[in-house]
């Protein structure tokens, strides 16, 4: 918390200045990129920057993990559609073939006024540019009784990788006839249709294995993204297993004992045999320790995703705040592309054009039944704001919704082709 | 002649395809009608030309990836390199699913499972082939226009720089390179090609719902960028 919440002198005028300001090129020679945080928004800015500029801007992208695990499709993993092997991804082409300086350290903080950014290994890494794409962490406390102590207990599995492979464990493990229970999160969260394709997936594994099993989803939310989508599914495919309580029956009034394996809603306690916790979410600590929030997010200009605090720092994806667009990789992926542009745009002569921002989410809820939903987005002075969007309907045929969920397949190539070449 | 068993006899005993004329293979005029899921890239026939797909004439007998002019995925050429000629044996296995033949073809479809509409198209593709003489005085293959474009739309020059970035967004899903794992390419198009598409999209003819977003927020001018941009992409 050193670098917290200071020199702040300045910054009123940041919005409007970015995109002319004029190109400062470090004396010592090529400007300097730092990208923190390798996922959909920092890989691909980091790729982007790297290739466009042609070798006139240097990139350097700090991520702790050698291999990256896909949070987007675990939920597949979960199902029984995926193997865990095809989620992971290494940084070995973007530093081989775009010449990105790896490096597998945390980072740890940011001095603003040095522009550097230190590191958990020591040292500290100079920017002339920053992006930060750490995601999201999540808010002990906001569900009682958990802790991020918890989550080798009550795994999250909100991140991609190992809390998924421990969650599909515990549900493997439980005993016929058993109970699966769900803390849904509140708003905002990464992946809104996120949990309710878990739960599609987590009883699409039940029925195979243990098809008497229940599954207790509580939610504080009255409503949740592709709801009537999913409902429509949990009827068709799993009749009497899905018990959804929403915050009319308490769902909002949760405890979890997670030594005893009880979830506690609206003051009756459950013995579970797998506990899926997903609390209230934040953007990824190193965005707070640079005093870069406000509440728990980090706002930013919508036409190039600065930092409304440091016109030196563009913050992407799920840890952002900006407007209309969900938390997903697709969005942090498209959000990175404006910034990579604007950054180009401010450190060399590259052209900039008016952003334009994409998202759509795919969820499968059974064999060959995916749906989605997607939105067009621009950029206004407030913020980025939602154009033309569309959703799956209920009642659609089975090819429609088998081709639906072929094309998230081919979606999955895509992205991770374009995140990490 | 005409079911399925016999002409998977027929592909397992008969190598030189050469050696057998079209009406053998398959029915010739249901093969003409079932060239309608191929002809929204390929052509073929007297004034067949390249397109999104390189054009059919004298496909029985050639290397793979061995039209001049023509811009082939690097795994086509890949094959083309290692001797994968175009046969009745390789072309059958190549429609049945091309992927499984050709990783990285750019080819967007996802092959035909019903063996005798295999045989029946490429008897079609047969009359095509083969020597001069063995190629009738076709029509060439109509490619319906999905969209009437007034000419000035379709003779805006597209600012390639513009396209790049409009392309990222395209990327997130469509593969540079041209790879279809599930989301088709749309690399190398023909500019013609792509601007039609892109408008039969935006005018909502086109039924895909993300297609229709991307495209419904572009302008003319956007659209050519983007075909301007994809049309020599590597």
């Amino acid at each position: 918390m050193t670098f917290n919440r200071r020199t702040f002198i300045g910054t009123a005028a940041v919005g409007t200045a970015a995109l002319s300001a004029p190109l400062l090129a470090t004396a010592q020679g090529k400007p300097r990129v730092v990208v923190v945080g390798g996922g959909a928004g920092g890989a691909t800015a980091a790729r982007y920057i790297a290739k466009d500029s042609e070798g006139a801007i240097d990139v350097t992208l700090i991520e702790p993990s050698r291999a990256y695990y896909t949070c987007f499709f675990s939920n597949l993993y979960i199902g029984g559609f995926q193997e865990m092997d095809d989620l992971g991804h290494g940084y070995g082409t973007l530093a081989a073939d775009y010449g990105i300086n790896v490096v597998h350290d945390w980072a740890t903080g940011v001095d603003r006024d040095a522009k550097t950014v230190a590191l958990a290994g020591g040292g500290s890494v100079p920017y002339d540019r920053l992006i930060l794409s750490p995601g999201i962490d999540f808010i002990d406390g906001s569900v009682a009784g958990w802790d991020q102590s918890a989550q080798g207990v009550m795994p999250h599995a909100y991140k991609g990788g190992t809390q998924a492979e421990l969650l599909k464990a515990q549900i493997m493990a439980m005993p016929e006839g058993g109970t699966f229970a769900m803390v849904a999160p509140p708003n905002p969260y990464r992946c809104p249709p996120g949990p309710y394709e878990r739960i599609s997936m987590v009883a699409h594994l039940l029925k195979e294995v243990n098809p008497t099993a229940k599954i207790i989803v509580a939610d504080p939310k009255e409503k949740f993204s592709k709801m009537a989508l999913f409902q429509e599914g949990w009827n068709d495919h799993y009749a009497g297993m899905i018990d959804w309580i929403g915050p009319d029956f308490g769902g909002a009034d949760v405890e979890v004992r997670p030594g005893t394996m009880e979830v506690v809603i609206d003051g009756e306690a459950t013995k579970v045999d797998a506990a899926n916790v997903i609390p209230a979410m934040k953007a990824g600590l190193i965005v707070e320790r640079a005093g870069l929030t406000e509440g728990n997010w980090a706002p930013v200009v919508p036409a190039t995703m600065q930092s409304r605090m440091d016109e030196n720092i563009h913050i992407l994806g799920d840890a952002s705040s900006q407007g209309d667009m969900p938390k997903s990789g697709y969005s942090a992926n498209s959000q990175a592309k404006v910034a990579a542009m604007a950054v180009r745009g401010a450190l060399t002569d590259a052209r900039v054009f008016p952003a334009k921002f994409s998202n759509t989410c795919w969820s499968l809820i059974d064999t060959n039944d995916g749906v989605k939903v997607g939105a067009t987005y621009e950029a206004t002075e407030e913020k980025i704001a939602k154009v033309d969007g569309f959703i799956s309907e209920t009642g659609e045929s089975d090819e429609l919704r088998k081709a639906t969920y072929e094309e998230s397949l081919g979606w999955y190539a895509g992205i991770t082709s374009d995140m990490f070449g | 002649m005409r079911n399925a068993t016999r002409s998977s006899l027929a592909l397992a005993v008969i190598f030189a395809a050469s050696a057998l004329c079209a009406d053998e293979i398959g029915d010739v005029e249901n093969g003409a009608d079932l060239f309608g899921y191929c002809s929204g890239c390929h052509e073929v026939g007297a004034d067949a030309e390249n397109g999104i797909g390189p054009h059919l004439n004298g496909i029985f007998g050639r290397a793979a990836g061995s039209i001049d002019g023509y811009f082939y995925s690097d795994g086509l050429n890949r094959m083309g390199a290692d001797g994968l000629i175009w046969d009745l044996t390789t072309l059958d296995a190549y429609i049945e699913n091309p992927r499984a033949l050709v990783s990285g073809t750019r080819m967007s479809f996802d092959g035909w499972e019903d063996a005798q509409e295999r045989a029946d198209v490429l008897a079609y593709l047969r009359a095509y082939s083969d020597n001069p003489a063995n190629i009738p005085e076709a029509e060439p293959t109509a490619r319906p226009s999905e969209v009437e474009l007034p000419p000035e739309v379709l003779a805006i020059q597209g600012d390639v720089a513009y396209g790049e970035y409009l392309a990222s967004d395209c990327k997130t899903c469509h593969q540079q390179d041209g790879s279809d794992e599930g989301i088709p390419s749309i690399t190398r198009w023909p500019v013609d090609d792509f601007v039609v598409a892109m408008h039969a999209y935006k005018r909502k003819l086109r039924p895909h719902p993300v297609m229709q977003m991307q495209a419904g927020r572009l302008s003319d001018e956007e659209i050519a960028a983007l075909a301007a941009y994809f049309k020599d992409l590597d």
